[in-house]
């Protein structure tokens, strides 16, 4: 029978086991499971059941990696972005080697070389543009590192290639489909994982609260929605995922719209979280110290008429990044846990449990991240979209590289449109 | 060794005669060559095909470069089209998946998104006076990366949706594939449409040169060709790959002064918003203005001239002919890699005698991003017309200060006369 259901399903590209299975997963998994719990934790709670053990050890660890949390953001700016780096690092590992596993291809030459190779290229022309712009005057001061940030395009770009060029002259003739293979699972790892953590170091630049907020909705919206759904989960959501139930859905969402609003009520009154992270070329270290944007100064809001009979007052002190964290927590529960869905499609496609078992009890780091994929990228195509324009320092640098007659050109573009819009007078002001 | 072999299975990796469902290769030259050639044997049809074909192409290619940049973007567009097309097609036969739902749907829609950001990004800046008198347009453009982003979600949320219990890896695949093609095809084409609009130049120069190469080490491989250079295509040669670099490098040199010497290919290709037409009208940079260079001795006793008028330009075609001959074959390697992994001849059948678009393009691949860099890291700096759009975006408080600022630094440089009146 088995061989019967292979054969037919052999034309569907999947296995017998696909059908077969009514747990999330039949056949052995990719990866074995081991029990990576600590042994502190094992003694402590020897005495309960299986369970009510998992339990523990879940909270435990939820409780850790959220005190870690608070700690690095403590220790500030470079730390986080230290963090931010490893936690890359360590997706696209385990990315990687969930594809090894699934390819059988540790023997495959070069391969492995090859992967961690384009991660440190990519790396470091993401990192050449960022370090770029916000180390502009570090940059100009010292000789090599200005002739590396002009030149840095081409340079990265030699790079990459000098990895192609290895990729395909590593090429051998019995390995071809897998060897491409491996090629596109490191190339669509790297635009997943890589591209993800620059967006969200620019968002962390931008403000401490442009990358705690959305973070901590995300998981906020995680820990609700397992609360709704556990007390009053009855209707499943969608069969991907099926112990995600509607009532955990909905109340996921409003948790979190609130706890947003909240959270940003908090921060938003210190300088900390609120201005943007700079370099300052004395000290050598970053600071985060200016006159707060006016999106964090208390403004007086009308409450809508239909609020009014509810909550009793006429007018609220609200900050103005409030409203935008509603979008925010708006997007971090209605789209996040679509990269969830995505996620546990592709777990269930190549037949794992979790992409590794780094944290106990909850799996990979990939794991906890899979619901922020996409928020880094949302949060930064909003800041650029609807909190702050060009940055006009970046656009000074650049018309300085300018030829004359260009630079000319838009001096005199610029001044007819401010004349136009009756910035400037007439007569030429100081 | 059951689980082993089930997993082998399941993911096409079984022996080597096991060949996916291609499809036997149609002959479709015309009916008319067909008869024409009917007299010779079948070895010499081939050639002639093959021959005729090429100067058709060719013959294609000058037609477009006449009718001007808008119908070369047009061509642009539709070959990366095309190329999408063959690699998707390819992807599916490999994987059995025609009937996936909404598959098809779906990566027609990610090619659509992803060619909207780029155009949204390329074309804006230069139809910036265009665009400034029309209110929607406006709109489009000040959050064009929100839509594009918005868009793409939609279809990865439709993605996510339609995720069926038995097709999971499939999808996954699938999924997988449309990306590296879009990664592949469409961000090389957005690169030649950038280089065509720095001037025509540079979208002729490199192309031509892609094309040279391949001509030449074929010539040289066929007349002299005896050490083979790579076990991937066995066909290629040492003596041909060198004998192509200088043929190409020569002809680079050779192609670019007479290039150089007109406006309507060394000029920036600009908008009219008057006349609604793209014109390519300028003072030619100093790139393309004769210098008088001295040769250096070496050369003197070979050539017995002591100075040479050149084309600053023609110092920068052999750096795009070295890279077209040295590098461009790898991504005509990785092509034929790719072939064999996946056992196919052609890509498809579209050109009788060459096989499909993508076969003639494989080269081409990597040489619009060289050019592209090339051009941003040696020959110009940032974009004047984009900079300009993002200083009309700045806050009014952020523009005056911006101009302040500027005007201070012209007049400090001396470009702008300090003066009481406007």
């Amino acid at each position: 029978n088995l061989q019967e259901s292979e054969s037919e399903n052999k034309l569907d590209g999947e296995t017998a086991s696909d059908s077969e299975s009514k747990s999330e997963f039949g056949g052995s998994p990719a990866v074995p499971t081991s029990d990576d719990t600590p042994e502190v934790l094992n003694r402590a709670l020897s005495n309960l059941s299986s369970r009510w053990k998992n339990w523990w050890v879940r909270g435990i660890l939820t409780l850790a990696m959220i005190t870690f949390f608070f700690i690095i953001i403590y220790l500030g700016p470079m730390v986080l972005m230290t963090i931010v780096m490893c936690v890359q690092i360590k997706c696209f590992h385990e990315i990687i080697t969930i594809g090894y596993n699934v390819y059988h291809s540790y023997d495959l030459p070069w391969f492995r070389t090859l992967s961690w190779y384009f991660l440190l290229c990519v790396n470091y022309f993401f990192y050449g543009e960022t370090v770029t712009d916000y180390f502009f005057t570090l940059v100009q001061r010292e000789e090599p590192l200005r002739i590396l940030s002009k030149y840095h395009r081409f340079i990265s770009f030699a790079l990459y290639l000098t990895g192609f060029c290895m990729f395909v002259l590593s090429l051998v003739k019995k390995h071809y489909r897998l060897q491409f293979y491996m090629f596109g699972w490191t190339h669509v790892t790297l635009l997943i994982v890589v591209t993800q953590s620059h967006l969200i170091i620019h968002n962390l630049f931008e403000g401490m609260i442009w990358f705690i907020v959305p973070i901590s909705c995300v998981i906020c919206n995680d820990i609700m929605a397992y609360m709704f759904g556990f007390f009053f989960g009855r209707t499943p959501l969608i069969k991907l995922s099926p112990k995600k139930t509607w009532e955990g859905f909905i109340g996921g969402f409003f948790a979190t719209v609130l706890f947003g609003l909240l959270l940003s009520y908090v921060m938003s009154g210190y300088r900390c979280f609120t201005c943007p992270v700079e370099f300052n070329n004395d000290t050598n270290s970053f600071t985060v110290d200016c006159e707060p944007s006016e999106l964090f100064q208390l403004q007086e809001y009308n409450i809508p008429l239909v609020l009014q009979s509810v909550v009793g007052w006429k007018t609220v002190q609200m900050y103005p990044f409030q409203i935008h964290s509603i979008a925010l927590s708006t997007f971090a529960s209605l789209i996040g846990p679509f990269g969830g869905f995505f996620a546990s499609g592709f777990k269930r496609a190549f037949k794992i449990k979790d992409f590794a078992n780094t944290i106990p009890g909850h799996g990979g780091i990939m794991d906890r991240f899979d619901c922020q994929y996409l928020m880094a990228t949302f949060v930064n195509v909003y800041i650029a979209s609807f909190i702050r324009g060009p940055n006009p320092s970046k656009l000074i640098q650049q018309f300085l590289t300018l030829r004359p007659d260009q630079q000319l050109h838009i001096f005199n573009t610029l001044k007819a449109h401010l004349v136009d819009k009756g910035m400037l007078g007439g007569l030429e002001d100081a | 060794e059951v689980d082993l072999e089930e997993r082998l299975s399941e993911l096409d990796l079984r022996n080597d005669s096991d060949l996916p469902d291609v499809p036997p290769p149609t002959d479709s030259t015309p009916e008319i060559l067909k008869r024409a050639l009917s007299g010779l044997s079948a070895r010499w049809k081939n050639w002639w095909i093959r021959g005729i074909l090429t100067l058709a192409m060719i013959s294609v290619f000058f037609l477009i470069i006449y009718l001007g940049s808008f119908m070369l973007m047009l061509l642009v567009l539709s070959i990366q089209v095309k190329c999408y097309h063959e690699i998707i097609t390819i992807g599916y036969r490999v994987y059995h998946s025609y009937d996936l739902p909404w598959f098809r749907s779906l990566s027609w829609y990610f090619l659509l998104c992803v060619n909207y950001f780029f155009y949204g990004e390329t074309v804006a800046d230069y139809f910036a006076t265009f665009v400034q008198r029309r209110e929607q347009l406006q709109f489009l453009i000040r959050y064009h990366r929100f839509i594009s982003f918005a868009l793409y979600l939609t279809g990865f949320c439709m993605f996510v949706l339609s995720l069926v219990k038995k097709h999971y890896r499939l999808q996954f695949y699938m999924f997988a594939w449309t990306h590296v093609t879009l990664l592949i095809t469409v961000t090389q084409s957005h690169l030649v449409i950038q280089n065509l609009f720095e001037g025509m130049i540079w979208f002729l120069v490199p192309i031509s040169s892609v094309i040279c190469n391949d001509i030449t080490a074929y010539i040289f491989g066929f007349f002299f060709g005896r050490t083979p250079l790579i076990k991937l295509s066995p066909k290629k040669t040492w003596e041909g790959f060198i004998g192509g670099f200088f043929s190409t490098v020569v002809f680079g040199f050779i192609f670019s002064y007479f290039l150089a010497q007109h406006q309507y290919f060394v000029c920036p290709v600009e908008y009219n918003s008057e006349t609604n037409r793209f014109v390519t009208e300028c003072e030619p940079s100093e790139l393309f203005q004769i210098k008088k260079y001295s040769v250096p001795p070496l050369l003197q006793a070979v050539l017995g001239w002591e100075t040479v008028n050149m084309y600053p330009f023609q110092m920068h075609s052999i750096a795009l002919s070295t890279f077209a001959s040295l590098i461009g074959p790898f991504g005509g390697f990785f092509a034929s890699g790719f072939k064999r992994a996946f056992k196919i001849k052609d890509f498809a059948d579209t050109i009788p005698g060459h096989g499909g678009i993508m076969d003639r393009f494989d080269c081409q691949y990597l040489m619009a991003t060289f050019v592209h860099v090339y051009i941003t890291s040696f020959i110009r700096g940032p974009n004047p017309s984009k900079l300009l759009k993002q200083l009309l975006i700045l806050q009014p408080e952020q523009q005056l200060s911006v101009y302040k600022t500027l005007k201070s630094h012209l007049v400090e440089k001396g470009i702008l006369q300090p003066s009481l009146k406007g």
